[in-house]
């Protein structure tokens, strides 16, 4: 794989990333799109807002807004570091390269992470794990998934974090040295996902650590983590 | 005329609730006990609310004939537990203590599955007044001298779902392995009551993530059956196409990180590689690598059209190739197959009293399989043999899996080749009021089984799901009998069962 010195690997065509709201195309008083969001992504108020955050990129939206005015386009680039700039259409949103915050700089060329799936169905964590395979191979920045938090940089969390997960992912947490970081990937680790506002499990893992990056996505295509990692460590520029 | 005491039924078969036969709970419990004794196979068995009272279901599959059937009895608090007389419904009881507060009086190992909240209330079986920590419970414990026990989890070194595994070891050979789930309950059955709602057939792609087309599969099939309505071929092809796809690319990496966990590392790597190429064929069909979005009430929302017809196939004879090399390298390996033979393993009447599905179930010479017994959608039509092995171990587990990948993509092939032309959804109605179904799919790891229940409006008033994991973790305890502890990442390999589809 060129990436990231040469263009990325295709994507299929039918694949679903950043979402485009275009205002101007947006009947007035209709609002079907908020009604038919699984997980309250869409508000709207003065404008149509879409919180990546929530988005299990279903396209149910898509399917029911008559005039167009929402699309998924193909751009694989979604994560943010403030969760606030994960909402289409807000004054604060846009996803900033080069990171707002950098990174300590000796977790540029060696970033371990301990993975803790709280509820996670098990799609996010096999796209985190396939990224060690060849190919994709993460091992090449540094990059690496180990087994013991103690050994590790950071949590990358998977799932919604339930109530029977989230003393583990605090014993988990504090067994990481600091400086850590927390990667929260997926719309569950974000959100809660489909699961938001069930009393069996908090919503996204902010709810429980502080969260330095937010991959969204349901789950998110190993190129989207990729790129967030490799963004957060300021191994890449923004090609518009 | 004598009341019938069971009512037969087919999958996907629609029932109107009142003629389920209610037994006295004496004879709902001989009629199980006697049915599993004579070879039938228990599916289901769960608690639904019936005003004051729980009303329990069970359905039971007769394989070799393809007929399911279905009886029920009303508990209050407690009722005599089938357990003692019936393995196979050792779990299911703990289930039905744990949601309902309904003891099985004579249950030898009374303990919760998952540390939830309970369905009503009702007093609860293990006096927690409100306060369940997960985990929190006695252990089977050995004792004596250079006894030791190992505690692994909720955290575990891979990058995999969390479960509690608990030891008892004598040096390095375990007597017995007790294993404690729940970690990632999500509280999904207590969500499905009164559905469909917007979020349902999101809580089916994600139940178990990697099985998203297995789930949505059957719950679409309940729905549509309990609509009325018949989903065009082509849809029932793609659907079909994308269930194969999921067992080539889950049994592809199966066999990749059983091959990682003795060290055979060219087998690991390609494998690993290959399956990512199997989830991009899913994600050719649907945008999604997990095949989300694929599957929906009534049919498929997207084509497999001429265009990507080509690519397609140009994908998959890629797959076979690359992974037909690189899993023969496996089987051709002595040192390889050392580790995997005699290594967990299980008698096939062991499997049968347990009683195992899937993979697990075929890797003891039981020949069961939801396609061939059970058959729908394009089952019904094409026909995949099953595939069986006898030796129970290790090496069982993965051979069957390679058998299976090859059926698989050649059902693939010719579906593609054949692919019935028309529409690829219908419109799905109403829901038929106080009625039931059951709907089975055999899922990358065995029997699926989802049992809708609808009130009077129409709307669920009870959502049943069990996992093909449901079966199999007992019987992932049970191999480890007299094992090297060693040799635990290896069998639990082997089985690779699912954590959320569990916990649910």
């Amino acid at each position: 794989m060129k990436y990231p010195d040469g263009p990325p690997p295709a994507l299929p065509e039918r694949f679903q990333g950043m979402p485009a709201i275009d205002p101007a195309r947006c009947a007035d008083g209709c609002r079907r799109c908020e009604a038919v969001c699984p997980t309250s992504a869409i508000s709207k108020t003065d404008t149509v807002r879409l919180d990546m955050g929530r988005c299990l990129f279903c396209g149910d939206c898509t399917q029911e807004c008559a005039s167009g005015a929402i699309r998924f386009g193909s751009n694989h680039r979604l994560a943010a570091q403030r969760r606030e700039a994960l909402v289409v259409g807000a004054p604060d949103y846009g996803i900033i390269h080069p990171p707002e915050t950098s990174l300590p700089r000796m977790f540029k060329r060696s970033l371990r992470f301990r993975q803790v799936s709280a509820g996670g169905c098990n799609a996010c964590e096999t796209d985190a794990n396939v990224l060690t395979t060849l190919a994709w191979d993460v091992g090449r920045f540094g990059i690496q998934f180990v087994a013991s938090p103690r050994h590790a940089d950071g949590l990358l969390i998977t799932g919604p974090v339930t109530e029977n997960m989230k003393l583990a992912l605090e014993k988990t947490y504090a067994a990481v040295p600091s400086p850590r970081i927390v990667i929260a990937s997926g719309a569950c680790a974000i959100s809660g996902g489909p699961y938001r506002d069930h009393p069996e499990v908090h919503n996204g893992a902010a709810d429980i650590v502080p969260v330095d990056l937010f991959v969204p996505g349901c789950p998110p295509h190993p190129l989207t983590l990729l790129e967030a990692l490799l963004n957060f460590q300021g191994r890449t520029t923004i090609r518009s | 005329m004598s009341r019938p005491r069971i009512l037969p039924l087919h999958n996907t078969e629609p029932v109107p609730l009142d003629e389920i036969p209610v037994l006295a709970q004496s004879e709902f419990r001989t009629s199980v006990i006697e049915a599993v004794a004579g070879g039938s196979r228990l599916c289901a068995l769960f608690g639904q609310p019936a005003g004051e009272s729980v009303r329990l279901i069970a359905v039971l599959a007769r394989d070799r004939a393809g007929l399911l059937s279905v009886l029920s009895t009303e508990v209050s608090d407690s009722y005599a537990a089938i357990t003692p007389e019936c393995l196979q419904a050792h779990w299911f009881e703990r289930e039905i203590a744990e949601q309902w507060g309904v003891r099985p009086d004579g249950h030898p190992w009374l303990k919760p599955i998952r540390f939830q909240q309970p369905l009503r209330v009702a007093e609860d079986p293990w006096h927690r007044n409100g306060k369940i920590m997960v985990g929190d419970t006695e252990f089977f414990r050995i004792e004596g001298e250079e006894i030791h026990e190992v505690a692994v989890g909720p955290v575990h070194a891979g990058v995999i779902e969390p479960g509690h595994f608990r030891f008892q070891c004598h040096g390095e050979n375990v007597y017995h392995l007790e294993i404690s789930l729940g970690y990632q309950h999500r509280g999904i059955e207590r969500a499905l009551f009164g559905g469909p709602t917007a979020r349902t057939i999101h809580y089916m792609e994600t139940l178990a993530g990697d099985t998203t087309i297995g789930h949505t599969t059957a719950y679409c099939q309940a729905i549509e059956a309990l609509s009325g309505v018949n989903v065009p071929a082509r849809a029932q092809a793609i659907r079909c196409i994308a269930l194969e796809l999921e067992r080539i690319a889950n049994h592809i990496g199966d066999l990749g990180a059983l091959a990682g966990d003795v060290g055979f590392l060219p087998t690991a790597s390609y494998c690993g590689r290959i399956r990512g190429e199997v989830l991009n064929l899913t994600a050719l069909l649907c945008g999604n690598r997990f095949g989300r979005g694929l599957v929906r009430a009534g049919g498929v929302p997207f084509d497999l059209d001429q265009n990507l017809e080509a690519t397609f196939v140009k994908h998959l004879e890629g797959v076979v190739k690359d992974a037909t090399g690189a899993i023969n390298l496996l089987w051709e390996t002595p040192s390889a197959m050392a580790r995997f033979e005699d290594a967990g393993c299980l008698s096939r009447e062991t499997g049968e009293a347990i009683g195992l599905v899937g993979p697990a179930a075929r890797a003891c010479g039981l020949e069961r399989d939801v396609r061939r017994d059970f058959p729908s959608g394009m089952f019904k039509f094409t026909h995949i043999p099953v595939s069986t092995w006898p030796s129970g171990d290790v090496f069982a587990r993965a051979y069957v899996r390679w058998l299976e990948v090859q059926r698989s993509w050649a059902f693939i092939r010719e579906q593609i080749d054949a692919l019935p032309a028309g529409d690829l959804k219908v419109e799905t109605g109403n829901l038929s009021a106080e009625s039931m179904v059951v709907s089975l799919v055999e899922g990358w790891r065995g029997e699926i089984c989802h049992v809708a229940v609808t009130g009077a409006d129409g709307r669920f008033t009870r959502y049943k799901v069990v996992d093909p994991s449901f079966h199999n973790w007992f019987g992932l305890a049970r191999a480890l009998a007299n094992q090297q502890i060693s040799d635990f990442p290896l069998c639990n390999k082997s089985f690779n069962l699912s954590y959320c589809g569990h916990d649910l």
